[in-house]
């Protein structure tokens, strides 16, 4: 399936290769650059490239295109999905993903990638697994290996690799038995130009920090499960229990881990949690242009909502913009024309706004095109679908765990049309 | 790049050098200086830089004890052994030796090196080492032997048939860990051999779920070829086996799709967040929503346009709204396209206008609205934008020229300004073609245009000459002069083409004495009536190719690429999947590691033991009733089946070890016989819904025999069966014996033409079955969607109030399958239960559906064309909630 990869950074070097099959010659990434070339923005090039003898599927993240050599059919999905967890795999081994990182552990890297695919195809990549056959580099361990000779390659097959829950190692021990879970929701919307909402959705997640000793099975119910009927799960979630009593049965992975995903569509209601009013106006023949914004909290259940940063990207005509903040501050970049206002909490008594006037090219006719507004914030100890956690309990083992639950609401695509 | 060149330009000194001390570290006694070296080397080989001369040193250390050091020599050893074959040769007995180590983890990473290394010499070793790897103990290193397959294979294409026999044996492995790997091999080796999946293949259903990400997406792949080579295609066919075999393919796939993989997930709108799978995603959607347009109109608010999107991305989007619009939802849409218009990002713009041109022709209605947003668009500021909308709107003038000359003399004005060539281009074409719409204007053009022949662009220059040539043959007075103006210049043009049109236009055109028949014509060529065109979307003919393949992604066959054969015309045997009874037992007790969740053996066999026992009690099948879970459906239909070969083999022996046998699920039983009136032998009857083997049309009967009386009864068989027309039985084979105290069970057929008429029969007593109606359907799998679009046709409607015992959603989805053979449908709503079947013999739709209110008020719907049964269910299942 998979022949080779190649890894690439920002300024088109390939840094890394390894072949799983015969040797490919790094010339074949002359394509991709090519391509590269082509696109106007990095995000535009196409993940598949089709060359003479080979498929190119590419991924960009952290800034490093991961080139994936296909000789052969293979679903496109299957690679990129691969090659996302190649990336995650890097994440949790060095706690970062970057140029840097991946070439002060070229070793551990070829290692893992190695175990990673067998002839092309995926071998081991649960997380656990990898963890057990080479262990993450720490600065302890490294001054130890120096020392006593000892390596960072396991002797053994983990144990769950065999087994029937190959998510979780065996022998796990804490002092401290800990479960934390976050409800985090980001939610995408479109408002038009009149204020009224186009298009609402909410994208939720749970992710988890479990930190329990030996084998525990827990169960995590909720208020008011109706509202998830859209749901993806770790491997772990015992389907069939959920679909007959919608509680999420598990043994958890351990560590940090993405429980499951959920969808909240536009057909029930999406609360939004801010307005905005807007006025921004261009006048035919004059150079100036009007600048007005305004921004409101709303079902918000009293809670703050904070972090709030709004971006947009002007029209190009616009020379400059001379605007006045109530709050925070914000900048203008008259080559790119992007304007972003860092307005940080939303105090209900005393609504944000930034008012001015934006210069225009002398003599130019009026833009034709209206900006948009990006807006991102954070709302700390709630979850804007409403949903809400019943109880977590666990079995199997004798101790009491620690447990806590948190929840966040951000904003995802969060866009305002003029 | 540079880096990578450094040491073959200086060759002979530094790099040199550099490699002496790595030799002389690598012949060192210390592990820690051996494993410093082949860090260095190992990094080296990542940057790509050539370290194959130091191969005679770092082969040596195959055998060295350190586990991260040898680790280090594999990576070497597989990346330069095809490049130094007679060295590699030497390590060949280190592995050999690895082969038999007692730790599983060496076994296999010695046999994954050995498959590595790709020396032809080394075939017959490997091939060795394969077979016996591939029955080890340990399921990893099976797993690496399937892996291998592939890699010897491609090394050595003619020990297929050797490697057949392995992948044989490994299809045949029950571990999930072996069960994705061994596929694949399958699937690069010999995906011909369909043959071979037979046998395993209701394990490999049932395994599936329990499969790793990757091998679910190959395992699928290959059922997918194989459902569509062994089974009649479901949306048409009739026949209930197959179908039901099918179901439980499709059933055991849809809970994967829920789950943590990306890869499964087309359907899904929602994990569109990734950039790379947005791009793919939206591509399969744009193929689907060519021909399935229902499955993603409700969700074409997920497809709008956002302004941070990448410019590829609003692309794909934009095909897929513009595949999505009709006449209902255009409205919403051309609103949504104005806003795109005035985007920033011109590409953009123009993929939208296209859109609005495409929409137009698709929508009739809207035509006009369309047209005269884009000729407001003909005023925009933006060169890009004049220039798009011009092209769109000459093809959308083409449908219905005579309403809109206006439109075509305000695009003649057009000419002084544009300057786009394709624009220009298509505006002179229209004058020329609609010349008789505007005939003050049109010469007057050709004039401009005259004048500025020579600077103009070859295809803007090859209008001209086309404008010139209508025009002469229609307004010669005016034009004549012109046209040969024009003519004249183009016979001296640089560009062959335009050369060579403008004589073949004189030609024909201008009438000479040697002008051949031709130029008689010349008007019927020139003006004939052009077809309007179609704007067809680019993603129309894609969906030949498998979705979600490369080849549909690049709309090109990729190497290796699977046609999916079309079903076939008739079902090939069912029979050839059946298993010895044995193994499909076991199969069904490995299923549920994730569901159960445990590694213990213990707890599953309680669950297996429970679900024997369900029998007994009504209630405890509440959670695994069938229709509630797909998987218990499954396990269970496995089960019965094997339960049906046993009862027959049974029946024909006569008597024996029956009584342990327990129907799958809670079965209602009927009487057929009392033991009074039977003189001792008593009969009762169940619809087991289970598929009648032998004729699909037929529905099931389990007749269960006992004989209370102190003597034999011989010869148990049917006879004068009276049937109302139509019907037909399929009888029971004849038991010969039935010892007094005994029991014996057997099955018929009976097909009652979708009526609850009765079938009588001697049973040594005269007897009669009457079904009830909810016994004449079987359950059809379908999804929320299909289930709207097929109910609103001959409605029976009734409201009641709930039991209180049933107010809560499991007791109705109980009762109503325990009323009626129907399948659960998925809904969203949880004020609603959805049920699904079709009639046994017709083949006709039942839908059915429970919307509770307050306080145990309900209504009930039942949806079929036929009537009778229509309002039959419905009685039934009102009594069957109210009771």
């Amino acid at each position: 399936m998979i022949h080779s990869l190649f890894l690439i950074n920002a300024s088109g070097d390939i840094f890394l290769e390894k072949h799983w099959k015969s040797v490919v010659s790094r010339s074949v990434c002359d394509y991709f650059f090519e391509a590269q070339e082509r696109a106007s923005e990095p995000e535009n090039v196409p993940p598949v490239i089709p060359t003479p003898h080979h498929y190119l599927i590419s991924v960009l993240r952290h800034r490093i295109y991961f080139v994936a050599v296909i000789q052969s059919e293979v679903p496109p999905l299957f690679v990129i999905e691969f090659l996302h967890r190649v990336v995650d795999t890097f994440q949790d081994y060095f706690g970062v993903c970057t140029e840097a990182a991946i070439k002060d552990n070229v070793v551990v890297v070829y290692e893992l990638l190695e175990e990673m695919l067998d002839n092309g195809f995926p071998l081991a990549t649960e997380s656990n697994i990898l963890k057990e056959l080479i262990k993450p580099p720490t600065i302890l361990r490294t001054m130890v290996n120096t020392i006593t000779g000892s390596t960072n390659v396991g002797e053994q097959l983990p144990t769950g690799q065999l087994s029937v829950v190959p998510w979780r190692r065996t022998g796990v021990k804490y002092t401290n038995n800990e479960a934390y879970f976050d409800v985090v929701e980001e939610i995408d919307v479109i408002i038009d130009k009149s204020g009224s909402t186009i298009t609402a959705e909410i994208q939720g997640v749970i992710d988890a920090c479990v930190k329990l000793t030996g084998m525990p099975d827990l169960t995590l119910s909720f208020m008011n499960p109706r509202l998830l009927d859209d749901v993806s799960f770790h491997p772990c979630v015992r389907f069939k229990r959920w679909e007959a009593e919608r509680i999420l049965s598990f043994i958890p992975p351990d560590g940090n881990f993405r429980l499951l995903s959920y969808h909240v569509s536009s057909q029930n209601l999406v609360a939004i949690p801010v307005y905005v009013k807007h006025n921004i106006t261009f006048r035919e023949g004059s150079s100036q242009g009007r600048f007005d914004l305004t921004l409101g909290p709303k079902q918000t259940m009293g809670k703050v909502v904070e972090s709030v940063l709004v971006s947009s990207q002007l029209p190009r005509g616009v020379l400059n913009a001379n605007l006045n903040p109530s709050q925070g501050t914000y900048t203008f970049d008259p080559v790119t024309k992007l304007l972003s206002w860092d307005v940080g909490k939303i105090n209900p008594q005393k609504l944000p706004s930034l008012k001015g006037t934006m210069s225009l090219q002398a003599g130019a006719s009026k833009p034709d095109e209206n900006p948009t507004f990006n807006i991102q914030f954070k709302i700390q100890q709630m979850a804007i679908s409403g949903l809400k956690v019943n109880r977590l309990d666990m079995y199997g083992e004798k101790y009491k765990p620690f447990k806590g639950i948190k929840y966040m609401t951000k904003a995802g695509k969060f866009q305002v049309r003029t | 790049m540079k880096e990578e060149t450094r040491p073959c330009v200086i060759p002979g000194c530094f790099s040199a050098r550099r490699h002496d001390d790595l030799k002389e570290m690598l012949d060192s006694n210390k592990d820690s200086l051996k494993l410093e070296a082949m860090k260095r080397i190992v990094a080296m080989i990542a940057r790509g830089k050539n370290a194959s001369d130091l191969f005679p040193a770092v082969v040596k250390n195959v055998a060295c004890k350190n586990i991260e050091v040898k680790k280090l020599v594999y990576v070497y050893l597989v990346r330069y052994a095809e490049e130094q074959q007679d060295l590699a040769l030497l390590s060949i007995s280190t592995f050999q030796r690895g082969l038999k180590d007692p730790n599983q983890l060496i076994r296999a990473s010695a046999l994954r090196v050995l498959s590595s290394i790709r020396v032809t010499i080394i075939v017959p070793i490997m091939m060795l080492a394969i077979k016996e790897a591939a029955s080890d103990m340990s399921p990893y290193v099976r797993k690496t032997a399937a892996h291998a397959i592939p890699k010897l294979y491609s090394l050595d294409p003619e020990q297929k048939d050797q490697l057949i026999e392995v992948i044989e044996k490994l299809l045949a492995d029950k571990t999930t860990l072996v069960a994705g790997s061994v596929v694949m091999a399958f699937e690069e080796v010999c995906p011909e051999r369909i043959d071979l999946i037979h046998k395993n293949y209701r394990k490999l259903c049932n395994l599936l779920i329990d499969v790793e990400e990757w091998g679910q997406v190959v395992i699928i792949n290959m059922l997918t070829r194989y459902a569509r080579t062994q089974f009649l295609n479901p949306n048409i066919n009739v026949s209930r086996v197959q179908n039901w075999v099918y179901s439980l393919f499709r059933a055991v796939s849809l809970p994967i799709e829920q789950s943590h993989d990306a890869a499964l997930i087309y359907t899904a709108i929602r994990k569109i967040l990734i950039c790379e799978v947005q791009y793919v995603v939206l591509q399969n959607v744009a193929t689907m929503t060519i021909k399935r347009r229902g499955m993603f109109e409700p969700y074409l608010k997920s497809f709008y346009i956002r302004s941070t999107d990448p410019t590829q991305i609003k692309i794909l989007k934009l095909e897929v709204l513009t595949n999505l619009a009709n006449e209902t939802n255009i409205s919403t849409i051309l609103r949504e396209f104005q806003t795109y218009i005035k985007s920033m990002d011109k590409d953009f713009v123009a993929a939208t206008i296209q859109a609005i041109g495409r929409c137009a022709t698709n929508i009739g209605e809207v035509r006009d609205t369309c047209l005269n947003g884009l000729v407001q668009l003909l005023s925009n500021r933006d060169e890009l934008v004049v220039a798009e909308s011009v092209v769109v709107i000459k093809k959308l003038l083409q449908m219905q020229p005579e309403k809109h000359s206006d439109i075509i003399k305000h695009m003649a004005k057009l000419t002084d300004n544009i300057q786009v060539p394709m624009a220009r281009a298509s505006i002179l074409w229209l004058i020329g073609e609609y010349c008789e719409h505007v005939p003050k204007i049109a010469p007057d053009v050709l004039r401009k245009m005259a004048k500025s022949f020579t600077n103009e662009e070859d295809i803007v220059k090859l209008q001209i000459i086309n404008l010139a040539a209508k025009l002469y043959l229609t307004n010669s007075k005016q034009t004549k002069l012109l046209t040969q103006y024009v003519l004249n210049l183009a016979k001296y043009d640089q560009n062959y083409d335009i050369r060579d049109r403008a004589r073949f236009i004189r030609q024909l055109i201008v009438p000479t004495e040697k002008s051949g028949a031709l130029s008689k014509y010349a008007k019927k060529l020139f003006l004939a009536l052009k077809p309007a065109p179609v704007l067809e979307s680019p993603f129309k003919d894609r969906d030949h190719f498998q979705l979600g393949s490369l080849s549909h992604l690049l709309n090109a066959k990729a190497g290796g690429y699977q046609e999916l054969p079309d079903w076939p015309e008739a079902a090939p045997d069912p029979s050839v999947r059946n298993v010895e009874v044995k193994e499909s037992v076991r199969a069904v007790g490995t299923v549920t590691y994730r569901d159960t969740g445990s590694s213990e053996e213990e707890v599953r066999k309680p669950e297996r033991k429970s679900k024997q026992s369900k029998s007994d009690s009504e209630s405890e099948s509440e959670s695994e009733s069938e229709s509630e879970s797909s998987e218990s459906e499954s396990e269970d239909s496995e089960d019965s089946e094997a339960e049906l070969k046993k009862k027959k083999k049974v029946v024909s022996g006569g008597g024996g070890s029956f009584s342990t046998i327990a129907p799958s699920s809670a079965l209602k039983s009927y009487e057929l016989l009392h033991r009074i009136t039977g003189e001792g032998l008593s009969v009762e009857y169940c619809f087991s819904r289970q598929p009648f083997i032998p004729d699909a049309n037929m529905v099931a009967v389990q007749v269960h025999f006992t004989n209370n009386s102190t003597s034999d009864t011989k010869s148990l068989h049917m006879e004068d069966v009276k049937l109302q027309s139509g019907m037909r039985v399929k009888e029971f084979p004849e038991i010969e014996l039935l010892p007094a105290g005994e029991t014996a069970t057997a099955v018929m057929g009976i097909d009652f033409c979708d009526s609850t008429q009765t079938a009588n029969f001697q049973l040594k007593f005269f007897v009669s079955i009457q079904p009830p109606v909810g016994e004449l359907m079987r359950p059809f799998f379908m999804t929320e969607n299909e289930f709207k679009k097929e109910q609103g046709e001959e409605e029976n409607c009734e409201k009641l109030t709930l039991d209180v015992k049933c107010r809560n959603e499991h007791a109705i989805v109980q009762k109503v399958t325990t009323a009626a053979n129907l399948s659960r449908v998925p809904c969203g709503s949880d004020k609603e239960c959805r049920f699904a079947g079709r009639t046994v013999t017709s083949s006709s739709l039942v839908l059915v559906t429970v919307a509770t209110k307050d306080q145990g008020a309900a209504q009930l719907t039942v949806n079929c064309e036929k009537m009778v049964i229509g309002t039959m269910l419905v009685k039934d299942i009102l009594l069957a909630l109210t009771q």
